[in-house]
């Protein structure tokens, strides 16, 4: 990757990353974090920042398909990937199930884990429509959630997998 | 139409729910505004320390700052949220009181900028002695935190009710327990942030806040400022559980940076920071002594106990109070000793944590009520009945209580947990234990002195009745407000809750509310919000008679129909009414407010625990310890509480599970830990041990029939009601599986296995 250096020596990298399905180039610096980028530069502020330290998991989006905590992904990283944010989940104004499901099972308090959880749901229902309880816990074991004791979650994603 | 109520009472969608899950909620670190700048705050890296000089040229020397600001930039007023102790200053001129003490803060253009400057700010500090230990903070030639309170007492607590002494003289059977508790941390996983603009002579601040009432009126006080001049608008807030109640240096460095470079300045808290700033609950030591009778039944209790306050009182005066307020309120006992310090030590500052003072003592009573049980061969749910607490009664310290079902949520939750044919048959390394609680349902008097209302609303219908808008001051942290109150709103009125919007916590365009703490706002708020609706409906029924021809008493409104009682075929749309009205008389509002009648006795704080209403519960649970590594795993859980009318039952298990959830937390492994200089070890979601998903028993979650007289359509708390019996309740499950008792917080899995070593070895001598 080709750096571009600024007057005061700070080296600087020209990166495309598709969010939501579309490309955005932007340059960045070496230590730009994703989600910065995607709060700061694309201002699509859906996803959260909770510790900064890959511990909460608030900031989650899926790359290429896979959910990874974006605090903790370098924007350099993340050149000529694919992201989905909690932005990209629903199909223009329909809720995907998942949403609907966290309205309708009272999963939603605070609703600042919510995206990252949400996230983590999509990824496990992608790769397993029909999880059991455990696999669905294990799915968001990286997801802090300090309002919901996640016994509502836990109903909406299983609700929402066997629909 | 046959059931009682169109609105309340059913599990309607949270209002903000859609906004939540598409990720479009914006919380405070989510805005922004042009020509924002970014601040921060220098803090002290020494627990004690006398500053000698600070020198900040070479910060304002690097390009993108804008401003550096010290103790000579700032008002010097003292502040905290307890007009009992004034005692934190916006940056500290004398010394720092400890490791994460607010020196000096910044604004920039940026992050990188801000956080480089503030490493080029240099403090000369001379180091003095620290100390950590209440115990230790309290004795003669401990060092001094503050001059003006000797001994590091910050309070001292001396109450005594009936005559304890002659109760212990006449007892069948007297017992003494000391438990320890953990300083934990509310940890909501949304950061404090605050974005302040000082334009010409008004401060906005928006502000990750429980209570926007407080905020306006401290920040107006610091700066001198007229209330009508200070607005804070809450944004969405990531949750709070106590920790997000009084300003920080956020709101008070971020309004004078505001004012230097006359430009909106955004504060945030990082992770570390949140602990640093703390407010979280005090760790407690207890020594609880109980006598009773040769029926089990509680004759005299004396509790002795001190709490670790921090280096600043913040709420802690009332936490102190509440520590021994809140024990005689779940049993009846008439002679009741309390005595408490509370010490200054250099620590961050303890505050509210969700329950306040009240689970760690309830904790400590839960457990000492099962070790007596023990020692008069009693089983404790037994023990608990003989002495619950009873409706319509009065607790020592003058709380009257009118509605209570704590016999029957310990009667089901014995029922559904399956105690009488679990208790004693279990196999070896399970139990089965239980702990009960109590709360408020809004506490009776304001933090500061006023007689303003404690709520109040004002709804506004839209002018062609298609839809009505709740303005209060409320404040939705998370767990539901907007939407209780917009069911509450619309069941008043006789309106759809589809219909309605809500407008909350902004000081300039909705009226006064204290906000969210002690469990106060579907109580106060709701009683608030049911009279501006009924205002409402009494205009459109008043109008409506006029246009339907139809007596005003023969007309009720439900659904958003105005319609005969005796001819329910005459009916006419609420919409048409509404709109006929705007045209007729102009806007058509209803307002309401609510104040609590006069509370509680006269004593030296008899305030603290007032209340209009108390909410009780009982849980149960079932545990499994691994001999080998002293493991909880926390199987089932059954909790059912007495909470009065339900509003919206989704959300109100949904604060059941919450409440138990951080009631878990504390019980097993959070604990914020510090080194031997005052250092946190753990200030990060890795190390501080939250319970993830994986973590979480099977919960169930049940309900008392029960109303409320003082509580709108007879509500009352359920919010952090259920933290409360959680600690004991494991403590006590443990202690049924095992015979060992872990007498301090949190339990972890490492006393456990050291009690069961300690005990096998007694066993083999």
């Amino acid at each position: 990757m080709e750096a571009l250096v600024d007057n005061s020596g700070v080296k600087r990298y020209l990166v495309t990353i598709n969010v939501n399905g579309d490309d955005y180039t932007r340059i960045v610096k070496a230590n730009t974090l994703l989600v910065n980028f995607i709060r700061d530069e694309l201002d699509l502020t859906g996803t959260k920042k909770g510790c900064e330290l890959g511990d909460c998991g608030s900031c989650t989006v899926l790359m290429d398909g896979k959910p990874v905590n974006s605090c903790i992904v370098l924007a350099v990283e993340a050149d000529g990937h694919k992201f989905t944010t909690v932005e990209g989940v629903a199909q223009n104004e329909n809720l995907d199930r998942l949403q609907e499901s966290f309205v309708d099972n009272a999963a939603v308090q605070c609703g600042y884990c919510t995206p990252g959880m949400i996230m983590s749901a999509k990824a496990l229902l992608t790769r397993n429509p029909q999880p059991t309880e455990e696999e669905v816990r294990e799915a968001i074991s990286g997801n802090l959630c300090r309002c919901t004791g996640y016994v509502n979650i836990v109903k909406a994603i299983l609700a929402a997998a066997s629909e | 139409m046959g059931e009682k109520y169109a609105v309340i009472g059913k599990s309607v969608p949270k209002i903000d729910g859609r906004a939540k899950v598409t990720g479009q909620a914006k919380y405070t670190g989510d805005l922004k505004l042009p020509n924002l700048l970014v601040g921060k705050i220098l803090t002290s890296p020494h627990a004690h320390a006398r500053i000698i000089s600070i020198d900040t040229t070479e910060a304002e020397k690097l390009p993108g700052v804008k401003a550096v600001i010290t103790h000579k930039d700032v008002p010097t007023l003292k502040y905290g949220i307890s007009p009992a102790r004034w005692d934190e200053s916006i940056f500290c001129s004398d010394k720092v009181r400890f490791v994460g003490d607010k020196v000096a803060a910044v604004a920039a253009l940026d992050d990188e900028t801000v956080y480089k400057a503030l490493k080029l700010i240099k403090v000369d500090y001379e180091v003095l002695p620290a100390v950590f230990d209440p115990e230790e903070a309290i004795k003669e030639g401990a060092p001094q935190i503050h001059d003006e309170y000797a001994r590091n007492i910050n309070t001292e607590i001396h109450q005594n009710f009936g005559d304890v002494d002659k109760a212990f003289a006449e007892a069948h059977h007297l017992r003494t327990d000391r438990f320890v508790g953990n300083r934990t941390y509310q940890c909501p996983i949304e950061p404090h942030s605050a974005i302040s603009i000082w334009e010409g002579g008004k401060l906005t601040v928006y502000s990750s806040t429980q209570s926007p009432h407080y905020f306006q009126h401290y920040i107006a006080r610091e700066f001198g400022l007229k209330m009508g001049d200070v607005r804070v608008i809450k944004t969405y807030v990531g949750g709070g559980f106590g920790g997000k109640l009084e300003p920080t240096g956020l709101e008070f460095a971020g309004a004078v940076l505001s004012k230097i470079t006359g430009r909106p300045v955004k504060m945030f808290y990082d992770r570390h920071e949140m602990f640093a700033h703390n407010r979280g609950r005090h760790k407690q030591i207890m020594e609880i002594t109980t006598s009773v009778d040769k029926n089990g039944k509680i004759t005299g209790v004396y509790a002795n106990f001190m709490m670790d306050g921090g280096a600043y009182t913040s709420l802690g005066i009332a936490t102190a109070y509440y520590a021994g307020a809140m024990l005689p309120l779940t049993y009846e006992f008439v002679n009741f000793k309390f005595d408490m310090i509370r010490a200054y030590t250099n620590l961050p500052a303890c505050g509210a944590q969700r329950g306040h003072g009240a689970p760690q003592p309830r904790y400590a009573f839960e457990c000492h009520l099962d070790n007596v049980a023990a020692d008069l061969g009693m089983d404790p749910i037994e023990l608990r009945l003989i002495n619950a607490r009873q409706p319509n009664t009065v607790t020592p310290n003058d709380f009257a209580v009118n509605s209570c079902e704590l016999t029957e949520c310990i009667t089901k939750a014995k029922e559904i947990s399956g105690w009488v044919q679990k208790k004693g048959n279990l196999p070896s390394g399970k139990g089965i234990g239980i702990g009960v609680g109590s709360f408020v349902s809004g506490a009776g008097y304001p933090i500061y002195r006023t007689n303003l209302p404690h709520a109040s609303a004002i709804i506004k219908v839209h002018e062609d009745g298609t839809a009505a808008t709740l303005y209060t001051g409320a404040t939705d942290i998370g767990q539901g407000s907007d939407t209780v109150l917009c069911q509450m709103a619309a069941e008043a009125m006789g309106f759809r809750y589809e219909n309605m919007k809500i407008v909350a916590a902004d000081t300039e365009t909705t009226p006064h509310d204290f906000g969210a703490y002690a469990s106060r706002q579907t109580l106060m708020s709701g009683s608030a919000v049911k009279q501006a609706g009924e205002e409402v409906k009494g205009q459109m029924l008043e109008l409506a008679s006029e246009m339907m021809e139809v007596e005003v008493s023969d007309l009720d409104c439900r659904d958003s129909i105005v319609f005969s009682l005796s001819d329910p075929e005459k009916a006419m749309p609420f919409g048409e009414v509404a709109r006929e009205f705007f045209v007729r008389k102009g806007p058509l509002v209803g307002k309401g407010s609510y104040a609590p009648p006069k509370l509680g006795g006269t004593f030296k704080g008899a305030a603290v625990g007032t209340s209009p209403a108390y909410s009780f519960a009982a849980q149960i649970s079932e545990v499994e310890i691994d001999e080998e590594t002293g493991e909880i795993d926390v199987k089932d859980v059954w909790d059912v509480h007495d909470c009065g009318m339900v509003i919206n039952p989704g959300l109100l298990h949904a604060q059941v599970h919450g409440a138990l959830y951080m009631g878990m937390g504390e019980s097993i492994w959070e604990q914020v830990l510090f080194d031997d200089k005052g250092k946190i070890l753990n200030p990060n979601l890795g190390e501080y041990r939250m319970p993830t998903a994986m973590d979480m028993p099977r919960i169930t979650s049940e309900l008392v029939e029960s109303y409320e007289p003082a509580g709108p359509w007879g509500v009352k708390e359920v919010g952090e009601g259920a933290t409360i019996p959680t600690m004991g309740c494991y403590a006590n499950a443990i202690y049924d599986a095992m015979g060992i008792r872990v007498n301090s917080l949190p339990l972890s899995y490492e006393k456990v296995w050291r009690a069961l070593k300690e005990k096998k070895e007694k066993e083999k001598a």
